[in-house]
């Protein structure tokens, strides 16, 4: 267990966290969406427990267990309960058609490289290469935020942000302090509650959670 | 006999290896199709009595054929040969991979689809027409992805020559992501570029999906039989470039016997075993409907692409 | 020092205790009155606490964890005072909201609970020595402050808090990024343990933090707590926010939760400052408070509802805090900070004002709202008063802190002036278009009679012109404190 295997996977973990980004960019059906929504939760606490293995920090152990717990099952299926409960439609309705969100996701990881670029060279830790993809990752997540219309692939992006910058902190620095990264998960959890409320208060209002329908009667 | 001597007769050997070998490919995978369908199927040989047949019979030409009709066939032919000569089937050390580079390579089988396409155009049928224009559209985003996962390959290797590449992935001792990435969106490629489910299907004249079998609708004869030759020896092409960059174990560094003996055995083995997979992909798979192959060949583009950041990002300097 | 440590405890655990007491209380009645006694509690602890910490000086708290200096201990004051007067006054406002726009009790219960947690959030993140508390206090207040927003359930309650949550979760994703980044550098001189995001040990060996991952992290951090200041173009949300929350929400949160993302975010300039040596994190500031100053001036014109319109004063005063913090020279953070309070008390004052009258009036609608002096002199002459207030004329708090703002930029900037008087001189003409109409004139058939409490509102605005005709000894002496602090300890 020396550096050059840490490093190679979290390498090996950094590509297939950027890949689940775009995988989740580019689905058509909902459903695939949480799939791979879940796989990267699944992912994160691998990645976890890999680091917890190699760096000797304990309390990352406890990390994978809660993100396995938490992200890869628990809100995946969360969710999945909403869309099954609320006969949600099944399509992923994007703003802006596909290959073009291909193009920008592109650029942003481009852009991402180009920001990270000093940083890399300064630092010391061996994991430090992932930064790039960890911010492309928080930027990726964002992107898909923005392009759709629906209240429940917004909130994938969402939590895809936040499995991102968990990414980031185990990737980059070995894990936040357990404080920290106790309040995180907790504010997380809380936010997802909230979630599942805000849909439940949007069926009962508009009788949809498309944000376009949303808006419209809510001008009214 | 001098030693660049031996390697001109290795690399001579090794293209005609790919010219011969090819029509075997492309029964070992019917074979396999039949098997998994429960037929019998043809015998794995019957790819070369179809070439003999059609070679036997007489050329028709269309009344309106011009010459361009007549000489694609044997363009088509000595193009995708000679791309197969460059690729490193057994044997790393090639001197005719300092004549052409994979860029070459590409190019080669770009122009030899670019008479296709005007074959295909001569004679003026509507299908012809039909096929070329699927085929150039394609073609234009097939190309892209197939040189960007080479570049990542040869990125790694600062090398395009084929060769150096290929020694280069036989000495990887890192597990290096980008390369999956470029396997992956490579295969999605060589899928398309050879006309294979679930891009287009090689054993159906379905009008209105087929591509590739619409623009040699009119041929026939010995014309015919080198334009099946050409796709077949491209299939191989593929499968042993596949082989050669990603899996090149067991391939001969030098030209002595015994490591180019093992060396054969393993790329066949290699090759089978592809050819089964690929018959296992095209039984479980359907076709997907046309207006969808852009967003696959995108996706191989994307994957393609993603391969170069990430050996940018992670690789290098690493 | 005990003393300093008990007081701390009481404040911090007095609306916490609050919160989990308040949901579990059914009547109305009481529980407005039990959330009072809170935020009174919550206020007397904390002015114990200022007066220790102003006899003792700025020092560390349970192990270290908390953090009281000059600079916070002034904010979490103006906080539980804003919070108690918030909570007088949304006493009689939501007993007439309960019996006329018929909200159940059971959400009264999750306002008062939600209410004393977002105060909790608040002192939670003033007084946090972790920044990584700090983000996760910040979070907490503002997912309190979303299920506030909707509390009406209306279609344009829901709509407005979605967009709030989305946006303000991808602003605090982003300064969360930040603070990784931060970490990730300071963590090579720390090593991995909350030492690394200790701001106290932060602040000490800024000079050590690399600068240019620094520098990101403040580009995060500035996009991130600048959705949450409500700086353009990130304020989308907030207009939304404002109008379609009850009223009080309105009060606290421009009134105080914006007031905590601009303290984070002056907290970090301090650092990068330190890591950097130079003032680019002041100039990203000053380009941020004055577009949003701006385009908030701009906005501001085309409104109909009258929270909305408010509320874009509210992007425009943040946006001229932002532009004195990031001056950074102590005459401009004395400014700035006497600008957050003034701008606290009055802009909290003002929405009070406003949710009386349209309950008055039966709507926001600025149209529908008419003849206010004649109709109920109270409200009428309080919002008059406030709108002069907000809008700087002497002899209010807010022309004093423009002022010493303007002497510092000609210290500083001198072509900044231009474009600040102009913002803010069309803010003043949007502020005065639509208030004129609203406060003389005719009453309108539509008016109801309602009980109104004013008390809040003129102590608030009391306090506000005491602060512009002289700041009293001790707290000038205390800003000065806070501002030289800020300003990396130079002399005023």
């Amino acid at each position: 267990m020396d550096d050059v295997m840490l490093q190679e996977a979290i390498s090996v973990a950094a590509s297939l966290m950027l890949l689940i980004s775009f995988a989740l960019l580019a689905q058509h059906r909902l459903l695939s969406v949480l799939h791979w929504f879940a796989a990267q939760g699944v992912v994160l606490a691998l990645t976890t427990l890999l680091v917890a293995v190699i760096s000797g920090h304990y309390e990352l152990y406890f990390s994978a267990l809660m993100t396995l717990l938490l992200k890869g099952a628990l809100l995946p299926w969360l969710l999945w309960r909403i869309i099954r409960k609320m006969h949600v439609h099944r399509e992923v309705e994007p703003l802006v058609n596909m290959p073009v969100t291909m193009l920008i996701a592109l650029t942003l990881v481009l852009i991402c490289f180009y920001v990270a670029l000093p940083i890399e060279r300064m630092s010391q830790l061996v994991t430090h290469n992932t930064l790039a993809i960890a911010m492309a990752t928080v930027f990726l997540g964002m992107l898909m935020m923005i392009t759709r219309k629906k209240a429940i692939t917004q909130v994938i992006g969402f939590l895809s942000i936040e499995n991102a910058l968990f990414f980031t902190a185990v990737g980059a620095t070995h894990g936040m302090p357990m404080i920290v990264e106790l309040g995180v998960a907790f504010d997380v959890l809380i936010a997802a509650i909230i979630f599942g409320l805000f849909f439940t208060h949007m069926r009962n209002t508009f009788d949809s959670l498309d944000l376009d329908v949303i808006q419209e009667k809510s001008k009214r | 006999m001098s030693l660049s001597m031996t390697l001109w007769v290795l690399n001579l050997a090794q293209a005609a290896l790919m010219v011969l070998a090819a029509p075997l490919l492309a029964g070992i995978i019917q074979k396999c199709k039949a098997r998994l369908q429960n037929r019998r199927g043809a015998p794995i040989l019957q790819p070369y009595r179809n070439l003999l047949k059609l070679f036997g019979k007489e050329a028709l030409l269309a009344e309106n054929a011009s010459w361009i009709f007549r000489t694609t066939p044997y363009v088509l032919f000595t193009t995708t040969a000679l791309a197969a000569s460059v690729v490193p089937v057994f044997l790393v050390d090639l001197p005719s991979a300092l004549i052409a580079d994979v860029i070459a390579m590409a190019a080669l089988l770009a122009l030899a689809r670019f008479w296709l396409a005007l074959a295909g155009m001569d004679i003026g049928t509507a299908f012809g027409g039909m096929g070329a224009s699927r085929e150039m559209t394609f073609s234009a985003m097939a190309e892209p992805a197939m040189l960007m996962s080479m570049f990542v390959m040869s990125l790694g290797a600062h090398s395009t020559n084929l060769s150096t590449m290929v020694q280069h992935a036989l000495h990887l001792d890192h597990l290096l992501p980008s390369v999956a990435f470029a396997l992956a969106a490579l295969l999605m490629v060589a899928i398309a570029e050879n006309g294979r489910i679930p891009i287009d299907n090689p054993s159906t004249h379905l009008e209105l999906t087929m591509i590739h079998e619409a623009m040699i609708l009119e041929y026939s004869g010995r014309h015919l039989a080198l334009i099946e030759w050409a796709s077949q020896i491209k299939l191989l092409l593929f499968a042993t470039l596949i082989i050669s960059l990603f899996v090149p174990w067991g391939i001969a560094e030098s030209p002595a016997i015994q490591p180019v003996l093992a060396a054969l055995v393993f790329w066949f083995g290699k090759v089978v075993l592809l050819a089964v997979a690929l018959a296992v992909l095209e039984t479980g798979l359907a076709k997907i409907r046309l207006f969808q192959v852009p967003e696959y060949l995108s996706t191989a583009f994307v994957l393609a692409f993603l391969g170069m950041l990430v050996h940018y990002i992670l690789e290098v300097g690493a | 020092m005990t003393g300093t440590m008990n007081w701390f405890i009481f404040t911090l655990l007095s609306p916490l205790t609050g919160g989990l007491l308040l949901a579990f209380i059914r009547q109305p009645a009481r529980s407005s009155a039990i959330n009072i006694g809170f935020s009174c509690a919550t206020l007397i602890g904390s002015l114990g606490l200022a007066v220790a910490v102003l006899q003792q000086g700025s020092h560390e708290a349970l192990a270290g964890f908390f953090f009281l200096d000059a600079y916070n201990v002034f904010l979490i004051t103006l906080t539980s005072f804003v919070s108690l007067t918030t909570s007088i006054f949304s006493g009689p406002y939501m007993r007439f909201e309960w019996l006329h726009r018929d909200l159940p009790e059971q959400r009264l219960r999750l306002y008062h609970a939600m209410f004393q947690l977002f105060v909790f959030g608040m002192l939670l993140g003033f007084t946090t020595n972790n920044i990584g508390v700090l983000w996760i206090a910040l979070e907490l207040a503002t997912l309190a402050t979303v299920l506030l927003v909707s509390l009406y359930r209306t279609p344009a309650s829901i709509a407005a808090a979605w967009k709030y949550f989305m946006l303000a979760g991808m602003g605090i994703a982003l300064a969360l990024l930040g603070t990784i980044l931060i970490f990730f550098t300071s963590s090579t001189i720390f090593g991995h343990s909350n030492d690394a995001l200790t701001w106290t040990l932060l602040f000490a060996h800024a000079g050590e933090l690399d600068a240019s991952v620094m520098m990101m992290a403040f580009a995060f951090l500035m996009v991130g707590y600048g959705t949450k200041i409500g700086l353009a173009p990130m304020h989308a949300w907030l207009p939304d926010a404002h109008a379609e929350g009850p009223t009080p929400v309105s009060a606290v949160l421009s009134g105080l939760l914006l007031n905590l993302a601009l303290y984070a975010l002056v907290r970090f300039k301090m650092l990068v400052d330190g890591a950097t040596g130079t003032a680019v994190a002041g100039h990203i500031m000053i380009a941020f408070g004055l577009f949003s100053l701006c385009i908030a001036a701009l906005s501001l014109h085309k409104q109909h509802d009258i929270k909305r319109m408010f509320s874009f004063s509210s992007i425009e005063h943040m946006g001229l805090m932002t532009v004195a913090f990031g001056i950074g020279t102590p005459l401009a953070n004395f400014a700035g900070l006497l600008h957050m309070t003034v701008h606290s008390l009055v802009k909290s004052g003002i929405f009070f004002t406003v949710g009386h009258a349209a309950q008055a009036m039966g709507s926001q609608n600025m149209e529908q709202i008419r003849g206010l002096i004649r109709h109920h002199p109270g409200i009428g002459w309080g919002l008059l008063t406030g709108t002069a207030a907000i809008a700087g004329f002497p002899p209010f708090g807010v022309f004093t802190s423009e002022f010493l703002l303007f002497s510092a930029i000609l210290d500083t900037y001198p072509w900044l002036i231009l474009p600040l008087l102009a913002g803010l001189l069309v803010a003043f003409a949007g502020l005065f278009r639509f208030v004129q109409p609203m406060v003389f004139g005719p009453v309108p058939a539509h008016a109801i009679a309602i009980e109104a409490n004013m008390l809040p509102v003129y102590i608030h605005f009391a306090l506000a012109l005491l602060l512009g005709l002289a700041i009293p000894g001790p707290l000038a002496n205390w800003y000065e404190q806070a501002a030289t602090l800020i300003a990396g300890g130079a002399a005023l």
